[in-house]
């Protein structure tokens, strides 16, 4: 598990209320916000915010749609893409 | 864990509104007064700030929770408030209620009045705050069949005022909230959430609480008080 890995799992435990043992059981195909209704609009714009602060990218909104946080799997992909540009 | 008022100046002068706090309140030495996060992380935020207000009240530390002017259980129209606003207020709790010290959370840091020293949790720039609140409002648009964008949504907001995540903005409130950094006050120690361990509950999408962070920062505070 890589730095970025890492620190994206981390992230998510807060946002979720995960234990570090139920993130580090992600796969890439272990599903996101489809899967979990609580996630507003609210949730999802903390979790970014705390991305590019905790990652060092830049997000812009119209870089963000449903698939980038349909599974773990494509969230950890852009993630990269965005470490990689930066 | 009593309810109480004080009396907080109206917003452009003129006579003033009497606002809740929420008070442990003994008359003892030492007394905190916190200055709450702001917005929606106030709301994740309120339980994690009573625990430790209890915490401190076992410690045999007053402390005082104010509402401030147009959140919370307040009437005023947060439409006509501006950050300048809820440092008087802060100000003017610290007067009613004797406060020795201040713990302020998140955005609360960012509208200290500068007389009393104390603590600043989880510092964060009142330019973050907005950020995450815009981008809500639009991630809520888009799945309503609505684009917006951060440019143009900032640039009516200035102009006209702006909704987001339920809270009616005023443009000066915007303006004066996107340049309001933490650090500047003398007197007033950061206290990093790394430091507390777990989880930041203000991420959360439900709210929820943690008794070790709890605990954590009522005892940094707790230990600075008597210091």
């Amino acid at each position: 598990m890589d730095t970025t890995d890492r620190k994206l799992r981390a992230i998510l435990a807060d946002v979720l209320g995960l234990k570090p043992d139920q993130v580090a059981a992600f796969t890439a195909d272990t599903g996101l916000f489809g899967d979990l209704p609580e996630l507003d609009s609210m949730a999802v714009a903390g979790l970014l915010t705390e991305m590019e602060d905790r990652l060092d990218i830049r997000i812009d909104e119209d870089e963000i749609d449903g698939d980038i946080f349909e599974t773990y799997g494509r969230l950890l992909a852009f993630t990269r893409t965005k470490r990689d540009a930066g | 864990m009593t309810p109480a008022t004080y009396p907080c100046p109206l917003p452009g002068g003129g006579a003033a509104a009497q606002e809740y706090a929420l008070t442990f309140d003994q008359g003892r030495n030492c007394r905190v007064l916190i200055a709450p996060a702001l917005f929606d992380e106030g709301h994740k935020l309120r339980r994690f700030t009573t625990e430790v207000m209890r915490r401190l009240d076992g410690a045999g530390i007053d402390c005082i929770l104010p509402d401030l002017p147009g959140l919370n259980e307040s009437e005023q129209d947060l439409a006509l408030i501006e950050p300048e606003d809820w440092r008087m207020a802060i100000e003017a709790a610290a007067r009613h209620f004797e406060a020795t010290h201040v713990l302020a959370l998140r955005g609360g840091g960012l509208v200290l009045p500068g007389k009393l020293g104390g603590w600043h949790y989880a510092p964060v720039k009142g330019a973050s705050l907005l950020k995450t609140m815009l981008r809500a409002r639009i991630l809520a648009s888009r799945e309503a069949g609505r684009e917006e964008s951060l440019d143009t949504l900032m640039e009516h907001g200035l102009a006209m005022g702006l909704e987001l995540a339920g809270y009616s903005l005023s443009g000066e409130m915007l303006r004066q909230m996107g340049e309001l950094v933490p650090g500047k006050q003398p007197g007033i120690t950061a206290i990093e959430h790394e430091l507390l361990g777990g989880g930041a509950l203000w991420l959360r999408a439900e709210a929820d609480e943690d008794r070790a962070q709890a605990d954590a920062l009522a005892a940094i505070v707790a230990i600075g008080v008597a210091a």
